[in-house]
């Protein structure tokens, strides 16, 4: 029997998803429903947004107003959706792929706007969906099929970007430690702005057996061993952090909203007129 | 009435704003630029929204989030950023959302001449975005035509539900005439039809009998659906079932296709005894309408078949045409693009000559006069 949960947020006339056993997206889809379960928010008034990928797919998946969009364009669209409509609350679901390569100029855009949008990215570190290639998130060195010696290239570290691009809200969530995830993702939707979630996904399927990284269990482990909270991560000496990474909530700022802003304007001008 | 000496640009965004228009999303390109400019200036002060994106992409995607969001939208470029439009002009196709999408002509390919007039897009327009579909263009060729066509636009795209591309081209973007507008003018506003059956009964993608296309709910007023670019059933939820996929791509492609007598529009000018047709729309048409009266006095029997509405092509009239003259030339400011069009459709019943250019430069009356009597004479 599916929970209460599963019965009030998702469509489950669509389930069983498409996600590979062990993929970790179905954790991060559980903690934003989550999120929004426990805000009380009405499922009429949010729109969910995503582009193309495998954890785009979790639209289709929600009750919600959901729009499922073209590779990259996610929050595109979802500005759009926002600008016409502030009352919404809008929420993007994204890949790391989708988001910060074809989808990169968006999200520096988004972020510089502070439009009142949160985007939570499933970061797996590849492209799942066609089978395996490196991402900008693919730490270098690693394999894809499109990297069969080792990946040249650097990797992006996202927070660091949506946070120097102007969001107002930043955090690092795993899919091992979901209910701070889910946490992050509350103050996320709760913030008045751009927010900006990366929740670390695991995709034993493609990245995890290109690199020899074990199974889903395997996988979630090395994200619960390796992520340093945000406080420990401060006190830390640098020799320390080699390997690991910093999750929980990154920054935090209060920035003029941009449909706010926009809807100012509308009002004076209508005044003078 | 209002009296005013407007830009075509101008009377585009006048159009657009009288048909409705409360949304825009776009990115600053020549020649269309005016129609950003004169959106993000009058949208706020009728309660719209105007945004500036950071690209051309992020400008029609924009555009279709607003649109499912229940606002009319349009968004303008030129050729360059017709190019970068045309995935998610598919994506406006497959998911049916209204939008009119403005493309002001320039030279091409490429960066080419970029403050040079050119009807290069012809092709673009049909066929820019990939795989089968149908797709409704037209293209107004003085500022008062404009004002009018861009109205029309809007309600082709709410009536049918889907993004119409309205060509424009630098000459009559950024010429200036003369327009009347009338304050209380009788023009027909469509807007989309809404759904009013309860929630949980909503088919956001069925088809009612009598109707053309699905009722459109907007997001956020109690029909939580969903919309995707894959191929998907009435519920709007994927399917890879084939019986599915050829459903709905043939009712896509039909529902343009079977209403060709409401949406296709022309001019016919001194046509009656004529036994020489000139084919030519936007600017270029006007040097062709004075051409054909030069050559009227001149003795030839030449009138001008001038399509509004460049797709879907006005296939019937253009058969029934060929059938009546001896010849017709195609004269358009690119290489032969429409001229493909004519060939296929009248190529059975008379000849089709073209008369074009690439350079940059325009077409004169002169020009035209002289290829015809040329080729008349030969």
């Amino acid at each position: 029997m599916p929970s209460e949960l599963v019965k009030n947020y998702f469509r489950t006339q669509n389930l069983p998803h498409i996600w590979c056993p062990g993929c970790g997206n179905g954790i991060v889809t559980r903690a934003l429903v989550k999120a929004v379960d426990s805000l009380g928010l009405d499922k009429d008034k949010v729109c969910v947004v995503s582009g193309i990928g495998c954890s785009s797919r979790a639209p289709g998946y929600l009750d919600f107003n959901t729009l499922h969009t073209t590779h990259g364009r996610a929050l595109a669209f979802a500005t759009g959706v926002k600008m016409a409509n502030p009352e919404l609350k809008v929420i993007v679901i994204t890949g790391d792929g989708d988001s910060s390569a074809i989808g990169g100029n968006h999200l520096i855009h988004a972020c510089r706007r502070n439009i009142d949008i949160t985007t939570v990215v499933f970061n797996n570190n590849t492209y799942g969906m066609t089978g395996g290639q490196f991402s900008p998130t693919t730490p270098t060195g690693d394999k894809g099929t499109t990297a069969p010696y080792g990946n040249v290239d650097p990797n992006f570290d996202l927070c660091n970007l949506a946070t120097a691009a102007g969001a107002s809200y930043v955090a690092r969530g795993t899919v091992f430690a979901a209910n701070q995830l889910e946490k992050n993702i509350i103050a996320g939707i709760q913030n008045k702005g751009f927010s900006f979630i990366e929740a670390m996904s695991t995709c034993p399927t493609y990245y995890g057996r290109k690199n020899r990284k074990g199974n889903a269990v395997d996988m979630t482990t090395y994200l619960k061993e390796n992520a340093i909270n945000k406080v420990a991560w401060d006190k830390l000496p640098e020799e320390k952090k080699e390997g690991k990474f910093v999750i929980g909530e990154l920054h935090s700022i209060e920035r003029p909203e941009y449909t706010e802003q926009y809807d100012k304007l509308i009002a004076s001008l209508r005044k003078e007129g | 009435m209002t009296v005013k000496l407007m830009q075509g640009n101008e009377a585009c965004v006048a159009g657009a704003l009288r048909a409705g228009m409360k949304f825009y999303a776009g990115y600053p390109i020549t020649p269309s630029t005016e129609i950003a400019e004169l959106s993000a200036e009058a949208l706020p002060k009728v309660g719209g929204k105007f945004i500036q994106m950071e690209d051309e992409i992020g400008g029609i995607a924009a555009t279709l989030g607003g649109s499912l969001t229940g606002l009319k939208s349009m968004t303008a470029t030129s050729g360059p950023g017709f190019s970068l439009k045309q995935e998610n002009i598919g994506y406006g196709i497959i998911t049916e959302t209204p939008c009119v999408i403005v493309n002001v002509q320039r030279s091409g390919p490429s960066t080419g001449l970029p403050t040079s007039p050119a009807q290069g897009d012809i092709m673009q327009s049909r066929w820019g975005t990939h795989g089968d579909h149908s797709i409704i263009t037209l293209y107004p060729s003085s500022v008062k035509e404009i004002y009018y066509t861009t109205i029309r636009a809007f309600n082709l795209a709410e009536k049918y539900r889907t993004p119409v591309i309205l060509l424009l081209d630098e000459i009559i973007g950024h010429m200036r005439e003369k327009i009347e507008i009338p304050e209380n003018d009788d023009v027909e506003i469509i807007d989309r039809k809404k759904p009013t059956c309860d929630p949980s009964e909503y088919k956001a993608f069925k088809v009612k009998d009598g109707d053309i296309v699905p009722e459109m709910a907007a997001f956020g007023q109690g029909y939580r659906y969903h919309v995707t670019g894959l191929v998907h059933d009435e519920t709007g939820f994927p399917s890879g079932n084939e019986h599915v996929a050829d459903k709905l791509l043939n009712r896509l492609i039909d529902k343009i296709e079977n209403n060709k007598d409401d949406i296709v529009t022309y001019e016919e000018y001194l046509l009656d005894d004529a036994d020489i047709a000139i084919v030519s729309f936007g600017s270029i048409a006007r040097s062709s309408k004075t051409a054909v009266d030069t050559l009227r006095s001149q003795g030839y029997k030449v009138g001008l078949f001038r399509p509004i509405t460049i797709w879907p092509s006005p296939e019937e009239q253009l058969v029934e045409l060929a059938s009546k003259v001896k010849k017709i030339y195609v004269v358009e400011l690119n290489a032969g693009q429409y001229f493909l069009e004519v060939e296929r459709i009248a190529g059975r019943h008379t000849q089709v000559g073209k008369y074009g250019k690439i350079n940059g430069d325009i077409i004169t009356p002169e020009e035209i006069v002289a290829v015809v009597k040329e080729d008349q004479n030969a």
